[in-house]
C-alpha cells in the first residue's frame, strides 16, 4: 500500500461529501428556532415603535380623572398604583406558602411517599387551570363565599364585592406553582455537604433549614418571586369579575376598594375605545408600560435562574 | 441496659413527638406546620373544583327554570296552596317567605297574574332551556332561522343557551393553535436540545422562554391591531377577525409551554444514547431523529397534550381576536366565539344566581375538569417517562 492510497482511504473515511439530509434537517430545525425569536422581536419592536412617542414621564405620572381617551390628557398612574397593589399583596401571601411549601417537599417529604406525589401533582394541576377558572374561583369562593360570610347579610357589602383583597388572592393561588417550583430547583443546587456539616455540628434540623439552607436558596426563592410577580402583573382574566374597575375617580383607598389595572386597560382601550385611531397611541404606550414591566422582570429572573443553574452544575 | 424492644422503637409518643433519645416539641410542631401548609396546593385544587362546581349545581340538578312564560295559579286559589308549594312557586327563599305575610304574598301572585297576561303566546316561551337537551342538542325556536338550530343567545325573551358554537369555536381556535404552534415548538426544542452549541443553548432556551413572560393581553392586542390586518391582507378572508387569526395568536401562547416541555423532554435523554449512536456513523440528525426523538416519545406527546389544556383554556387573546359572535360554523374564517371568551365577556352582566350566571360556572367547570384531565395525562406521562430513562441510564 502506497501512503497515496493510505491517504485516500482516510479521506474517505473521513468525509462522505455533502450530507443533504443533515444540511436540511439543521437548517429546518434552526429557521425554526429563528422564526419564532423573530416573532418576539417584531412585537416587541412594534410596540416600542408606536409607543414610544406617547411614552413620557408625564404619562406615567398623569392620573386618568380629565379623560383617559383623551392623548394629551391620559395617564396612568392609577392603572399603575392598581397593579403594583395587587402584586404587592399577592407576594406577601403567596411567597410563604409557597417556600414553606418547597421546603417540605425537597427537605422533609419522602419522595415516592404517595403524600408527595399527590402534592406534586396539585401543584402541576395549579399551575395548568385556566386562568378564567381563577377568576369564576375568586368570584364564587372568596367574594361569595368568604366574603359575604364576613359581611354576614349587611345591606352595605363591605367584603362581598370586587376588592383589590379579593384579587389578590386569587392571583397568590395562581401563581403559587411557580413560587414552588422556583424555590425547589434551587434548594436541590444546595449540596447536601452544607447541610450534613450544619447537622454534624449540632444543629437541628429546623436550624439547619433557617440559617443555612434557606439563604443560600434566596437566588431561586427571588427567581420564583420575580416570576410570580411578572406573571401576575400581566394577567387579566382572573381579575375581571375580583376587581378590576373600568374607571374610578380617586386611587384605591383599603383593600376592599376596586382598582384601575394595566391590563384591564390595554383590554378596554383596544375593544371599547370610542375611538380607536385617536386612542391608538395611548393604547401603544400603555402596552409598551405593561410590557416593561412583565419583561423586565421575567429578564431578572431568567438572569437569576442562569446563575442558580451554573451554581448547580459547579456544585455536582 | 440490654435493648429491649419496646425502646428500640423509632417513634414513641403522641405521632412521634418524642422522637429520637431527645424530646424536642418545637422541632415536632414546625415540621408539622410545614406539613400542614404544604398542603395547601392540594387544597386549592379542590376548592376551586367545589366552589366553580357548587355555583353551577342547582342547574345539574335541574332545580333552575328559565322558560319566559310559568304556568299561573290564579290569586283566589292561594289558600288552596301548601305553604312550601307557595314559596317554590314564587321563587323565594325560607327567610324571604317568612317575612311576608299574606298579604303581601296575594299582592305577589297579583302580579304574577298581571305578567303572564303579557307573556308571549309562544311555543318556546313554556320551555326551561336550561335542560340538556337544549344544552347539547339542535332545536328549532320559533324566532330564529331555520338553519340556526344551535344557538347561544343568553339575552333576549328567550333564553336560548346552546353551548354547540362555542364548544366547536373553542376547539376551532385549538386546532389552528396546536398546528401552528406543535411543529414550531418541537423543531426549536430539536435544534436547542440536539444540535445548538453548549453557550448557544444558553441562550436560545431563555430567549425562547421570555416568549411566555408576553402577557395574553399584549397577545392580543397584538393580534387584534397588527396581526389581523396583516392576516386579512395575506388570505384576503372575509371578516377581518376569526378563529384564524385567534389561533395564531394563540399558538404564540402555547410555543412556550410546547417548547419548555419538549426541551426537558429531550433533555433528558441520557447523553449516551447520543454517543453510541454517533460511534456508529450515523450523523448528528441521524441521531437526534431515530434515537433521541423516539426515546422522548412521551414527553414530546405530554408537550403537545399540556399545549392543548394552555390552548383551551387561554381567554385575553381569544376574547380580543375571534371576533366573538356565536356563528355554529366550521369555517376557520368565520369570526367565532370560545367557551373562555363567553365566560370573560358575559359574566359581569349576568343576575347574580340566575340561570345565566349559573351556566357560565357551568362550562367553567367543565372547562376545569378537561383542563384537569390533561394536565393530569401529560403529568402521569411525564414521570413514567423520566422514571424509564433514569432507570436505563443507571
Amino acid at each position: 500500500m502506497t501512503a497515496t492510497d493510505a491517504k485516500a482511504s482516510r479521506l474517505d473515511f473521513r468525509s462522505r461529501g455533502f450530507d443533504f439530509a443533515s444540511f436540511a434537517f439543521t437548517g429546518i430545525t434552526g429557521l425554526a428556532t429563528l422564526f419564532i425569536l423573530a416573532i418576539l422581536a417584531i412585537i416587541i419592536a412594534n410596540i416600542v415603535w408606536h409607543g414610544w412617542g406617547t411614552f413620557s414621564w408625564r404619562f406615567l405620572t398623569g392620573s386618568a380623572d380629565q379623560d383617559m381617551f383623551d392623548v394629551n390628557k391620559a395617564g396612568v398612574l392609577p392603572m399603575v398604583i392598581g397593579t403594583a397593589l395587587r402584586v404587592l399583596v399577592m407576594t406577601i401571601v403567596v411567597v410563604p406558602v409557597g417556600v414553606i411549601t418547597a421546603v417540605y417537599l425537597t427537605e422533609y417529604a419522602h419522595s415516592t411517599a404517595l403524600t408527595t406525589r399527590v402534592i406534586r401533582g396539585a401543584v402541576n394541576n395549579l399551575a395548568g387551570v385556566p386562568s378564567i377558572v381563577f377568576g369564576l374561583f375568586g368570584l364564587g369562593f372568596f367574594i361569595s363565599f368568604i366574603g359575604r360570610g364576613l359581611d354576614g347579610g349587611a345591606a352595605e357589602p363591605l367584603w362581598g364585592k370586587p376588592a383589590i383583597v379579593w384579587a389578590s388572592l386569587t392571583l397568590s393561588v395562581m401563581t403559587l406553582p411557580l413560587v414552588i417550583v422556583a424555590t425547589e430547583e434551587s434548594l436541590r443546587a444546595i449540596t447536601p455537604g452544607l447541610r450534613e456539616a450544619s447537622l454534624a455540628l449540632g444543629a437541628t434540623k429546623l436550624e439547619t433549614i433557617i440559617k443555612i439552607v434557606l439563604p443560600e436558596a434566596l437566588p431561586g426563592i427571588l427567581t420564583g418571586g420575580i416570576l410570580a410577580v411578572g406573571r401576575a402583573g400581566g394577567e387579566v382574566a382572573p381579575i375581571l369579575f375580583t376587581g378590576a374597575a373600568y374607571y374610578m375617580r380617586d386611587l384605591p383607598h383599603s383593600l376592599t376598594d376596586q382598582f384601575m389595572d394595566l391590563g384591564y386597560h390595554v383590554f378596554i382601550l383596544s375593544t371599547q375605545s370610542p375611538d380607536i385611531e385617536k386612542t391608538r397611541p395611548i393604547l401603544f404606550a400603555t402596552v409598551l408600560a405593561l410590557l416593561l414591566l412583565t419583561l423586565s422582570l421575567n429578564l431578572v429572573a431568567v438572569i437569576v435562574r442562569a446563575r442558580v443553574r451554573k451554581r448547580m452544575r459547579a456544585s455536582h | 441496659m440490654t435493648n429491649t424492644p419496646a425502646n428500640a422503637k423509632r417513634t414513641v409518643g403522641w405521632m412521634g413527638i418524642h422522637r429520637g433519645h431527645q424530646a424536642r416539641p418545637l422541632e415536632w410542631l414546625a415540621e408539622k406546620f410545614i406539613f400542614l401548609v404544604s398542603l395547601t396546593a392540594i387544597l386549592m385544587v379542590f376548592l376551586i373544583f367545589v366552589f366553580v362546581a357548587r355555583e353551577a349545581l342547582p342547574l345539574v340538578l335541574g332545580k333552575m327554570n328559565s322558560a319566559a312564560a310559568r304556568p299561573v295559579i290564579a290569586a283566589k286559589e292561594m289558600d288552596k296552596l301548601k305553604p312550601e308549594e307557595l314559596r317554590t312557586y314564587l321563587g323565594l327563599t325560607a327567610a324571604e317567605f317568612k317575612q311576608l305575610d299574606k298579604e303581601a304574598l296575594q299582592a305577589l301572585m297579583e302580579v304574577r297574574e298581571e305578567e303572564a297576561k303579557e307573556a308571549p303566546k309562544d311555543k318556546d316561551a313554556t320551555l326551561n332551556t336550561t335542560e340538556w337537551r337544549y344544552l347539547f342538542q339542535p332545536h328549532q325556536w320559533s324566532d330564529s332561522r331555520p338553519e340556526d338550530r344551535y344557538v347561544w343567545q343568553p339575552i333576549g325573551r328567550i333564553h336560548k343557551y346552546n353551548l354547540m358554537p362555542l364548544i366547536i369555536g373553542s376547539l376551532k381556535t385549538t386546532a389552528v393553535a396546536l398546528l401552528f404552534s406543535v411543529p414550531l415548538a418541537l423543531a426549536a426544542a430539536l435544534y436547542v436540545s440536539q444540535l445548538a452549541s453548549p453557550t448557544m443553548k444558553e441562550w436560545l432556551k431563555p430567549a425562547i422562554e421570555l416568549l411566555s413572560g408576553v402577557p395574553s393581553v399584549v397577545l392580543g392586542f397584538f393580534a387584534l391591531m397588527v396581526l389581523a390586518s396583516f392576516l386579512q391582507g395575506v388570505f384576503g378572508y372575509q371578516s377581518r377577525l376569526n378563529a384564524f387569526v385567534a389561533g395564531i395568536a394563540l399558538g404564540l401562547a402555547v410555543i412556550p409551554v410546547v417548547f419548555s416541555i419538549a426541551e426537558d423532554a429531550l433533555t433528558s435523554v441520557p447523553r449516551a444514547y447520543t454517543q453510541a449512536a454517533l460511534a456508529l456513523g450515523a450523523s448528528k440528525w441521524q441521531a437526534a431523529w431515530q434515537i433521541v426523538l423516539p426515546a422522548a416519545a412521551p414527553g414530546v406527546f405530554a408537550a403537545v397534550v399540556l399545549g392543548f389544556g394552555r390552548a383551551i383554556g387561554e381567554t385575553m387573546v381569544v376574547l380580543m381576536a375571534s371576533g366573538n359572535a356565536s356563528i355554529m360554523s366550521f369555517s376557520l374564517f368565520d369570526s367565532t366565539r370560545s367557551i373562555t371568551a363567553t365566560i370573560a365577556a358575559e359574566l359581569a352582566e349576568a343576575v347574580f344566581g340566575g340561570h345565566h350566571y349559573r351556566i357560565l360556572f357551568l362550562i367553567g367547570a367543565m372547562l376545569f375538569v378537561v383542563t384537569f384531565l390533561t394536565n393530569l395525562a401529560g403529568d402521569l406521562i411525564m414521570h413514567r417517562l423520566k422514571g424509564r430513562l433514569e432507570g436505563k441510564a443507571k
